[in-house]
């Protein structure tokens, strides 16, 4: 009843279903922008940018990764639009001719979370540097990102502000993960380890077991999101005049609205800056 | 035990909610995976059945690598189909990174290995035993080939779902060369991993349930078919 010839028919049916479902995703306006995981992870972009695709036609199709990678993204030409956070990386990005414009766009802040029972006793600390010199001395594990993140280039900052050398240092409490920031906090929490964390990924964070918030509040966890014109001169087939729409939107009165009103339980958690312009 | 259950009521939830992301990617997982498992086994099984009926100096070399390759990273694909793709890269003027397309091309090479060393497996012994008969009634090397291809449909079968198996369940190439891009590229592992990384582990587990449903369900419609073939 199912010949060979029925078969064939059943294969050349399925091959055609999907090359018509891959014709069918029309062609839609859209740029790639290279962002961080806790932009995206954070739901920020899942709230921002159908207001933007709205007002603008263009759909911003977004690679999450960390900003180390975001940057390499950028500098092989593969995006159109970077929106990082490593002022230093994205200084040199611009001064390397990869990228143009450079502009604050919003910032808010890191916090030190670990274990309720907080062996290092760093609860309530304003000082991150102190915080951090008590956990070595404690020797109490610390995950790090370990990913060249900006995460985790604040973090490296950090240890050497506290005079402490984490790649010498022994008795195993430093563990550098390798990974994304969600994968960061899972870890963390199963091994009642510090961390440092971005407050928008930990916000929406569910896994988080015994974790808290122990140390928030200085002003060196700053954290800063800077978005970057990939450099249409040097990669001319970028979309330039769509990704600056993007760019210019994001730093207008429209875009700051828009990322202002996002919030989590009620939490305001990025916060536009008041001059995006760079000297 | 109670993420289980949880992950349990949340799978069938999703099922019955008609979720619209969940649906993409559901049909994204199918199409990518489907494509590169068909576009693999068209290729690789003429190759693996080749490989049982030519003699040629390297052959023995060639099948050592082929089957080295079983074991082929998809990190590692992922890397070198992104390098390949990238804008800077030699084939970057195809426009295809961050594309469904450049995740088929990442899968057909991870998989392609699978198919040429099992259909090589599942022909070779038929060649032993039917291949002097072959010769002496002069069929050609492409006539053996089929008949070859034929003989063993039942192994090409399992060869076609271990294709299948290893791209559904893949994250690693297509994360690299997709980009996870939420409606575009974001796929069923792709989901998964990044639902984990948020913390919901819950839901990341229930969306495993559902692709091993998938998984099951392609697996089910290939042994019926082979069995009525």
């Amino acid at each position: 009843m199912f010949g060979s010839g029925c078969r064939r028919v059943f294969l050349a049916g399925c091959v055609a279903a999907i090359v018509c479902a891959g014709a069918v995703r029309a062609e839609e306006r859209f740029i790639t922008l290279a962002s961080t995981t806790s932009t995206e992870q954070s739901g920020l972009f899942d709230y921002i940018l159908p207001i933007f695709q709205k007002e603008s036609g263009i759909t911003v199709r977004v690679v999450a990764v960390g900003t180390g990678q975001a940057l390499a993204i950028g500098a092989r030409g593969d995006a159109d639009a970077l929106l990082v956070h490593d002022r230093v990386g994205e200084d040199k990005f611009v001064a390397n001719g990869n990228g143009i414009d450079g502009r604050d766009v919003m910032f808010n802040d890191f916090v030190l979370v670990g274990p309720k029972a907080d062996p290092a006793s760093v609860r309530g600390l304003k000082d991150a540097k102190e915080a951090l010199k008590r956990i070595g001395a404690a020797h109490a594990p610390f995950a790090s990102r370990g990913d060249d993140s900006g995460t985790n280039r604040l973090e490296l900052r950090l240890w050497k502000a506290a005079n402490i050398d984490v790649r010498a240092a022994g008795g195993g409490w430093y563990r550098e993960l390798g990974s994304g920031m969600g994968p960061t906090l899972n870890t963390s929490a199963g091994l009642e380890a510090y961390t440092l964390t971005d407050r928008a990924t930990w916000a929406n964070f569910a896994n988080r077991e015994s974790l808290e918030i122990l140390v928030e509040g200085d002003a060196a966890l700053f954290n800063r999101y800077g978005s970057i014109l990939v450099n249409p001169r040097k990669f001319p087939h970028v979309k330039a005049d769509d990704a600056r729409r993007w760019h210019e939107w994001l730093t207008s009165a429209a875009g700051r609205a828009a990322i202002s009103s996002y919030k989590i339980k009620g939490e305001q958690l990025f916060f536009p800056s008041s001059d995006t312009s760079r000297s | 035990m109670q993420d289980f259950t949880e992950a349990f009521a949340l799978a069938l939830h999703l099922i019955g909610s008609r979720d619209a992301d969940l649906w993409a990617a559901v049909l994204l997982s199918l199409e990518v995976s489907l494509s590169a498992s068909l576009i693999a086994f068209v290729i690789g099984a003429p190759v693996g059945a080749y490989l049982a009926v030519r003699q040629f100096t390297g052959r023995s070399a060639v099948l050592v690598l082929v089957n080295a390759l079983l074991g082929l990273p998809p990190v590692v694909v992922g890397l070198a189909v992104y390098i390949l793709l990238s804008n800077s890269g030699p084939l970057g003027g195809l426009r295809l990174l961050f594309t469904p397309l450049a995740m088929i091309v990442a899968q057909t090479l991870l998989t392609l290995p699978i198919v040429v060393a099992l259909t090589h497996r599942a022909t070779a012994g038929f060649w032993e035993r039917f291949g002097d008969s072959l010769t002496v009634d002069g069929a050609s090397p492409l006539r053996s080939i089929s008949i070859l291809l034929a003989m063993a449909r039942a192994g090409l079968v399992t060869a076609y779902l271990a294709a299948f198996g290893r791209a559904i369940a893949e994250v690693g190439a297509i994360m690299m060369v997709g980009g996870n891009i939420r409606g575009y590229t974001r796929t069923m592992t792709t989901a998964i991993a990044l639902e984990t990384s948020k913390g919901n582990l819950a839901l990341a587990l229930a969306l495993g349930l559902i692709l091993i449903s998938l998984a099951l369900a392609v697996s089910a419609s290939a042994f019926l078919l082979g069995r009525r073939g």
